[in-house]
């Protein structure tokens, strides 16, 4: 019964979507108030009825509901309950249904929060977010419904991917798609402001937190991904350059290009075009993600089970929103308006530059990710790009970028002199890189990819408190406290959000430059020395779990004789689908961690209790990795807490101001 | 005022949208092999059925002949085993087998409740000579010219298609 | 004087820090070997498994390849010679860093030329935007000026729509 009150739940969200997409759109064309109010109803509508739909589907999956197809591929009744809630989405269909769930989320936010903005451009917004919807559940509905039957109901599930039965599955997946999904919302507003006809720093200042709202979740959703993918696949890599791991890379690189060309919109009224064209690619970045890693046309160890039919349907609705809205701007662009000037050196400039950096880079991954495809297309045979590809391009692209994070943000708006630049920054230039120089040596072992790595990373710090510096002397306030108090929330979410790229930055240069790898063969009570550490293996036991075999294993971790850690890796054999899982055992630690996963047992056989090869990791500064993604997502939370975003601002809003109306007061 | 510039992302986006397309009926997966029309590498394996006896591809040389990779503990294997059974009762081609990573007495096992097509089968014991031929799945099958070419691999089972299509004309065209 | 203590300061923290940290040392524990095995097979590709480096795989091929990779480096041949000997049996496929060949110039060439590309571009929006520097705010239709401050001196609600 409720699978099906499910599935007509998307039967009526999808004619809802229909009434949302088209009618508020042809008030908006022809000026009709009345058609234009459907918007926020529909919208509210159409997302109430999606979450319907995605909780009948849940309650499937928690209530063991065999006879729903999706869960019994998908589950099994000793799956933990956290686990059965993440395996509603653990599928092709169920992720698409989040997806859907998560636009109707995100339209719902929009009818909240628009309330100061023309009806008309509501009406447009909400619109092409109806739209998409339509598409999303025209597939659903079409080729990946959720809630097909199983006739007879199968006995037991087929249990939910053991690789997946972990918390970074209960997390990932929902961030990474409040990102990516999110970014239809700019996606929308560019689309609104290119039928309209019109952009100004006032629809810049109203994309801006959504823009900056979803980067941030998408920061987040990537962050766990690489973090779960660390920890779970047992070989102590953070980043394969696997297609899918791309396809959510590139919407995060034109998502930051979008929220700094935002910024200038906003400020000065300049980048209008290529705001609005960033603001289309970001999310044709995202619908084009769903597209590879659902058709088969690449490899992927995310990859869903493909069908070339779902492969077609995507890649026509992506012909039509893509294409469409590029096409839309290759109309409409030019009406919209140049921006106002600039000089060759100024905080504009840099913002382009930076624009143009990160933009190269998407293209650049795009490349090397499609690459195999074009050969093979074109009959020129069968490449693979990996790693080293995409490392030996990537860096040198990003290095000038993190170089100018330092600049920028101290450069004037219109013209920046250069002698001004000078005398703010060289002490920062200087500190941050007589340390790069020294530090490797006190690391250990100097090499100019470290030093120059720690160089850009201590450049950021030095150069963003320098100008903070800067900016409390120039306030004229009395206090310290006082001058702090006079900046805005954006601008210290900036701060924050630099700063995490240079903790980034550190933890990629210290782990890329210092980590070590060993595999060794451990009799039980032997020992190896990796590094500082002695680590001596104690031998493997069975034992049970939940729903799975584990042996679990015993190391004992000791510096210079004192014991710093036991760790316990383990193997795991699930109960259902016999598949075999490597838990890594990680000792963590700011500095470092330790990091210890079972190889094989060097008696073949059933023979556990003897000698085991072990692989033991050292991977210093690793989570700064992780934990520089999340000062930059924690960052644009702060940045969008500004009050000016959530001001009521009524006269000022209203008039349809051809210019930016705003004097340039905060940053 | 239009000018062509803002065009060129609609552009670029249509020549991806046509890559992607013809991408959608291509197997990503498929490694195809870099020894098309060069010499079969050189093996000499024992026998399957005649341990004594060694099987080598010099002395194949002259006649068209068909390798086919199988081992008894692959599940596609029989899929594709009533066709070269068929194959072999049609007398069209020589066929050879290699019997990869195999345990011989599953090997000839397999063969004796399943049918044995092969002239001869060699016995791929560490799966070298399966590298040497760029083996990375089980069935996969060599057609080799009378000059010991390589002209033709076919990756997975047989199909009743691939046969017809390509793989018996190609035979037919080698053996004039 | 600050701006020195600034610099020594910084400079002491990050030693101190740096001090605290775990010592790390050369990778050069564990012999030439089995690191230059090791970094050769994270640059092949696992054709079973065909998302994870031969280093990694746990497929019986990616065991057997290694088992050639290693033989192949013992017999002295070097790691051009040995990714050679790959290629000859399963193509381009199997490595991971795409070889420099006509087919590819364009992915190695292409990011440096976009590199260029946007650089030119770069260029060429500043010199057409660097007129004047004056005035922070581009001009606003007149016609809209004056109803903003029409607006803004009769303190009035708006219009509806």
């Amino acid at each position: 019964m409720i699978p099906e009150l499910g599935h007509f739940a998307l039967i009526l969200a999808l004619l809802v979507a229909l009434a949302q997409g088209t009618l508020p759109l042809i008030g908006a064309a022809v000026g009709t108030p009345r058609l234009m109010a459907i918007a926020r109803p529909a919208a509210r509508a159409q997302a109430l009825l999606v979450a319907f739909a995605f909780g009948c589907l849940a309650w499937s999956f928690i209530s063991n509901d065999f006879s729903v197809q999706n869960v019994a591929a998908n589950s099994n009744s000793e799956l933990p309950l956290q686990y059965r809630v993440a395996a509603t989405w653990g599928s092709h269909e169920g992720s698409l249904l989040l997806w859907t769930l998560m636009l109707g989320g995100w339209s719902f936010a929009v009818t909240l929060f628009s309330r100061n903005l023309p009806q008309q451009m509501v009406a447009r917004v909400l619109s092409v977010m109806g739209l998409i919807s339509v598409g999303f559940l025209l597939f659903l509905l079409l080729t990946s419904n959720p809630f097909d039957r199983l006739m007879p109901p199968a006995a037991e599930g087929r249990d939910l991917n053991p690789l997946l039965q972990d918390p970074g599955m209960v997390f990932h997946p929902p961030l990474l798609y409040m990102g990516y999904v999110g970014f239809s919302v700019a996606f929308s507003f560019a689309l609104a402001a290119l039928l309209g006809g019109r952009l100004d720093a006032t629809w810049a200042r109203w994309s801006r937190p959504w823009t900056t709202i979803a980067w941030s979740f998408l920061t987040i959703g990537i962050a766990l991904g690489s973090g779960w993918a660390y920890y779970t696949l047992g070989w102590g890599g953070w980043w394969f350059w696997d297609p899918v791991e791309n396809a959510s890379f590139m919407p995060w690189l034109v998502g930051t290009a979008l929220i700094h060309s935002l910024a200038v919109t906003e400020k000065r009224g300049a980048f209008k075009s290529w705001t609005v064209l960033l603001a289309i690619v970001a999310f044709s970045l995202s619908l084009l993600g769903t597209f590879l890693v659902r058709s088969g046309v690449l490899t992927s160890v995310h990859a869903f089970a493909t069908d070339p039919a779902r492969g077609v349907f995507i890649l026509v609705f992506l012909a039509i929103v893509v294409g469409g809205s590029l096409a839309l701007f290759a109309w409409r662009a030019s009406s919209v308006g140049l921006g106002g000037a600039f000089g060759v050196v100024s905080r504009e400039s840099m913002l382009l530059a930076n624009n143009i950096l990160l933009i190269v880079a998407m293209a650049s991954v795009l490349l090397g990710t499609l690459y195999p495809l074009f050969l093979d297309a074109l009959n020129l045979g069968k490449i693979s790009v990996g790693p080293p590809y995409f490392d030996a391009v990537f860096f040198p692209l990003m290095a000038p970028a993190a170089f100018l994070m330092g600049v920028g943000p101290v450069a004037r708006w219109n013209q920046a002199p250069l002698p001004e630049i000078w005398t703010r920054l060289r002490w920062a230039l200087g500190v941050a890189a007589v340390t790069a120089l020294i530090l490797p040596f006190v690391l250990g072992r100097w090499s100019p990819l470290i030093a120059f790595g720690l160089f850009l990373a201590l450049w950021i710090f030095t150069s963003t408190a320098a100008g903070l510096r800067a900016r409390l002397i120039n306030s004229r306030r009395g206090n310290l406290f006082a001058a702090l108090g006079a900046n805005s929330p954006s601008y210290y979410g900036m701060l924050l959000a630099h700063i995490g790229v240079g903790v980034f930055v550190v933890g990629v240069t210290l782990v890329k430059g210092y980590e070590v790898e060993r595999d060794v063969r451990l009799d039980v009570g032997g020992s190896a020395a990796v590094g500082d550490y002695e680590f001596k293996f104690l031998g493997v036991k069975p034992g049970p779990g939940p729903n799975y075999r584990a042996l679990t294993g015993t190391v004992e971790v000791r510096k210079d004789g004192q014991l710093v850690q036991t760790l316990q890796p383990e193997k795991r054999i699930y109960n259902a689908s016999g598949q075999a899982m490597t838990i890594a055992a990680i000792d963590t630690r700011v500095h470092g961690d330790i990091y210890v996963s079972l190889g094989e047992p060097v008696a073949a056989g059933e023979d556990v209790t003897g000698p085991w090869s072990v692989r033991i990791y050292l991977k210093p500064f690793i989570d700064w990795i992780w934990m520089g993604a999340f000062l930059m997502a924690l960052g644009g939370f702060i940045a969008v807490s500004d009050r000016r975003y959530r001001l009521a601002v009524t006269r000022k809003a209203t008039v349809p101001a051809g210019g930016a109306g705003m004097p340039a007061g905060a940053d | 005022m239009k000018s062509a510039r803002w065009s060129i992302p609609l552009a670029i986006f249509v020549v991806l949208m046509a890559f992607l397309y013809i991408g959608l009926y291509r197997d990503p997966r498929e490694v195809p092999s870099p020894l098309i029309d060069k010499p079969a590498p050189a093996f000499a394996l024992s026998q399957l059925h005649d341990p004594e006896r060694k099987l080598t591809n010099a002395d194949l040389k002259g006649k068209v002949w068909l390798l086919n990779v199988w081992a008894s503990w692959c599940a596609s294997c029989r899929d594709e085993h009533p066709l070269l059974m068929q194959l072999a009762a049609a007398n069209a081609v020589p066929i050879y087998g290699l019997d990869y990573k195999d345990k011989p007495d599953a090997g000839r096992a397999w063969l004796a409740q399943n049918g044995n097509p092969y002239t001869a089968s060699a016995v791929d014991l560490d799966g070298r000579v399966g590298i040497d031929y760029g083996v990375y799945g089980v069935p996969e099958t060599f057609v080799i010219d009378k000059q010991g070419i390589v002209r033709y691999k076919q990756i997975g089972p047989l199909t009743l298609d691939s046969l017809q299509r390509k793989i018996m004309p190609l035979i037919k065209d080698l053996q004039k | 004087m600050s701006r020195l203590l600034g610099r020594a300061f910084g400079l002491l923290f990050a030693l101190a820090f740096a001090a605290n940290a775990t010592k790390m040392d050369a990778p050069a524990e564990g012999n030439a070997l089995e690191l230059r095995m090791k970094k050769l097979e994270t640059e092949l590709r696992c054709l079973v498994c065909q998302n994870q480096t031969l280093a990694d795989s746990n497929a019986e091929l990616a065991s057997d390849l290694r088992r050639e990779v290693r033989s192949l480096a013992e017999a002295g041949k070097s790691d051009d010679e040995i990714k050679e000997y790959l290629v000859a049996r399963y193509g381009d496929f199997v490595l991971y860093n795409p070889p420099v060949k006509a087919t590819t110039l364009l992915l190695w060439a292409g990011p440096f030329v976009l590199l260029g590309g946007g650089a030119v571009l770069w260029w060429m929006i500043l010199r057409r935007r660097g007129r004047a520097s004056s005035g922070p705010v581009p001009a606003t239709d007149p016609d809209v000026e004056l109803r903003a401050r029409a607006l803004l001196e009769r303190a009035e609600p708006p219009p509806a729509g």
